[in-house]
């Protein structure tokens, strides 16, 4: 299978003051053509951070450091100039849903001005052809055309999460970044989206990178798992390899996978992870998760354990893994 | 602590909220009509002492106002509240504040329900002050220290001399709980109080809950639109939609053997983590969105998303809740048939 997108020793900095915050420490994960990968962990564990620097566009005083690479579809994007990136890639080819998107259309124009934007932007078109494209597009994401005349406070959260789904979509790009794109949503309204997320997804040939803390919900959408903590890769694995039998083989991920309340098992008690995730200007040596790990060793104090391939496309970042 | 099945410590009768919106002088000389927007619209349930009630419902479902009206926040329209056995639905200002004493709400967001200039001692302080509750500056110290450590905020003196953006959210959340167990209350109105708390420690404050709830016998209303944290967390629960209730009864009832349509749909929606899913579109039993509470369907008001709707359905009054034996409640008239 072609990859989409390949990203290689991702590291992203926030330089700060009290010392350079390692938000994203060493990330390698690749992304295949009409795949979606699926990104897990608590807050503040590089989620966000990861789609943002997939867009070059990390928020200040962040940093992407020297000898990162991200390749998409082949083209290495961190030696392009900003402008190149602005007319090649971000929204061309790397479209990005952020959290909490829909609440942030504008409250004074309709629905309509708000698309036309980004076509304004990006595309010769005149005013007749853009509306057309709106149009086209609102159907696609399940809205009647009216609704371009309309202002947001007059739709429902679900109609405002389509619309921003349907700019993502406009130009076209090959992979689409979704962070905790149903979070604010009701059960049944957040069930109707991920249907039309895998729908559009068939209809243009995407790849998604879904963001989410829920691992409930990434179950029923990624093909593949990648667990972060504390800025690094904890696991990645593929949903039956996660979500299977066998379970996940990160302490990390197992927690997780036990503090979630499962709605059709009664159970008795739930588990969760005491303390917080670390601080990351200061990281703790070893294995990042250690101070909260309920299997830890003494090596897991001293040394970082890499990545390794425990079988065939699973890996683990854990030295009860390393034979 | 057992529950003891006729002994309600709170029972809500018919109750009723509307809001009525104010028009602009230009609206009502062209004639707008007003609309009245039925938040709660003729709810009726009971909770017993010492039991975790949960109420359900998406949003617009009416389930904030309602936790409201039960802490007299805001007036009914119409109906009655009835605490320990006294009518509480209209209060003068003495009673109201002895009732908010033992009833007393924890909020959704441990950040901003509480004030940033406070220190921990301050905000669990502040209860006792706005109640009078006597004793002076030494003796409402230890029953600040001694509510952290109900909590479990080990060791409390240290934590007292925080500020709250000083502490994680979960630990934020146990000093809410704090603030509310300090009046020692005889209730609890929980409002999505783990909604905004990471997946991590979700589970460890409703332990935390879930303990102090049974070391000192209180009872709970744990408002929220989760489904999976309610079976986990509750003894009964109640399915609200547009300002009624369509199903009640024990959690594990109501969610392994739903009845009305509406509780159907919403166990069919929620996620579970499990393999095989992926390539899956989910069957959506019910489509559209929840209809604007100013505009509620005539007779089953659930009926115009309903996949069994028949016209009787329509045109006939609104069905009562219906019981199917050990309090499992319902309101739908042509659940035999489906």
């Amino acid at each position: 299978m072609d990859k989409i997108l390949e990203v290689k020793n991702l590291r992203l900095y926030y330089h700060t003051n009290k010392g350079a915050v390692k938000a994203l420490d060493d990330v390698s994960f690749d992304l295949y053509k009409g795949e979606t990968l699926g990104l897990v962990g608590e807050s503040g564990c590089g989620k966000t951070t990861t789609g943002v620097a997939l867009l070059r566009m990390p928020s200040p005083p962040g940093r992407i450091e020297e000898g990162s690479k991200i390749i998409v579809d082949g083209r290495d994007i961190m030696p392009l100039s900003d402008k190149q990136i602005r007319k090649d890639v971000r929204w061309e080819e790397v479209a990005m849903v952020f959290q909490g998107a829909m609440n942030c259309l504008t409250p004074v124009y309709t629905i309509g001005r708000q698309m036309m934007e980004t076509l304004h932007e990006h595309r010769d078109m005149d005013k007749k052809q853009a509306e057309e494209l709106i149009k086209e597009y609102l159907g696609l994401v399940g809205l009647p055309p009216e609704v371009m005349g309309r202002y947001p406070h007059e739709l429902s959260g679900g109609m405002k999460q389509r619309i921003v789904i349907a700019t993502a979509l406009f130009l076209k790009p090959k992979l689409v970044i979704l962070d905790e794109p149903t979070t604010a949503l009701d059960v049944i309204v957040q069930a109707q989206i991920i249907n039309l997320l895998k729908k559009l997804k068939k209809t243009f040939d995407l790849s998604f990178i879904f963001i989410t803390h829920d691992l409930s919900l990434e179950a029923e959408v990624s093909d593949r798992i990648c667990v972060m903590y504390a800025g690094k890769i904890a696991e990645l694995g593929t949903n039956d390899q996660i979500y299977g039998k066998q379970g996940p083989m990160h302490p990390y991920t197992e927690k997780l996978l036990a503090a979630t309340p499962l709605l059709k098992k009664k159970v008795d008690t739930l588990s969760f992870i005491p303390g917080a995730p670390p601080d990351l200007i200061d990281p703790p040596k070893g294995c990042r998760f250690h101070p909260r790990c309920h299997k830890v060793m003494d090596k897991c104090k001293l040394e970082e354990p890499p990545l390794i391939e425990i079988e065939s496309g699973h890996m683990v970042a854990c030295w009860r893994c390393v034979k | 602590m057992s529950v003891n099945e006729n002994d309600y410590i709170l029972q809500v009768e018919n109750l009723k909220k509307h809001f009525v919106p104010h028009l602009t002088l230009a609206q009502s000389i062209s004639g707008k009509v007003k609309k009245v927007v039925k938040a709660v619209d003729g709810l009726t349930f009971g909770i017993r002492r010492g039991e975790i009630f949960g109420l359900i419902g998406e949003s617009g479902s009416g389930k904030t106002t309602t936790g409201k009206l039960i802490m007299k926040l805001i007036d009914p329209t119409s109906g009655k509240l009835i605490f320990n056995g006294d009518d509480v639905t209209v209060t003068n200002k003495e009673r109201t504040q002895a009732y908010r004493r033992q009833v007393q709400m924890i909020f959704q967001d441990p950040y901003a329900s509480m004030n940033p200039r406070f220190k921990i001692r301050d905000v669990l302080e502040e209860p006792l002050i706005i109640h009078k509750v006597p004793g002076d500056h030494v003796k409402h110290e230890q029953m600040v220290i001694k509510a952290l450590t109900d909590v479990k905020l080990n060791p409390p003196v240290e934590f007292m001399g925080r500020y709250p953006h000083m502490l994680s959210g979960g630990q934020r959340q146990r000093v809410a709980t704090a603030r509310t167990l300090i009046l020692n209350p005889m209730m609890l109105v929980a409002d999505e109080p783990v909604s905004m708390i990471d997946l991590s420690t979700r589970a460890e404050i409703l332990h935390m809950m879930k303990d102090v709830q049974r070391d000192m016998g209180l009872t709970y209303l744990y408002i929220t639109h989760d489904l999976s944290t309610a079976r986990y967390f509750t003894d009964r629960i109640a399915v609200m939609y547009l300002g009624r209730i369509v199903e009640m009864g024990r959690a594990d009832d109501v969610i392994d053997n739903p009845i009305h349509p509406y509780t159907k749909a919403l166990i069919e929606a929620v996620p579970e983590p499990e393999t095989g899913r992926v390539n899956i579109i989910k069957e959506l039993p019910i489509s559209g969105e929840i209809p604007s509470p100013a505009n509620i369907p005539s007779g089953c008001r659930f009926h115009t998303r309903c996949p069994y709707a028949k016209p009787e359905c329509s045109s006939e009054a609104e069905p009562e809740l219906m019981d199917v034996g050990n309090g499992h409640l319902h309101a739908c008239r042509r659940y035999k048939e489906i």
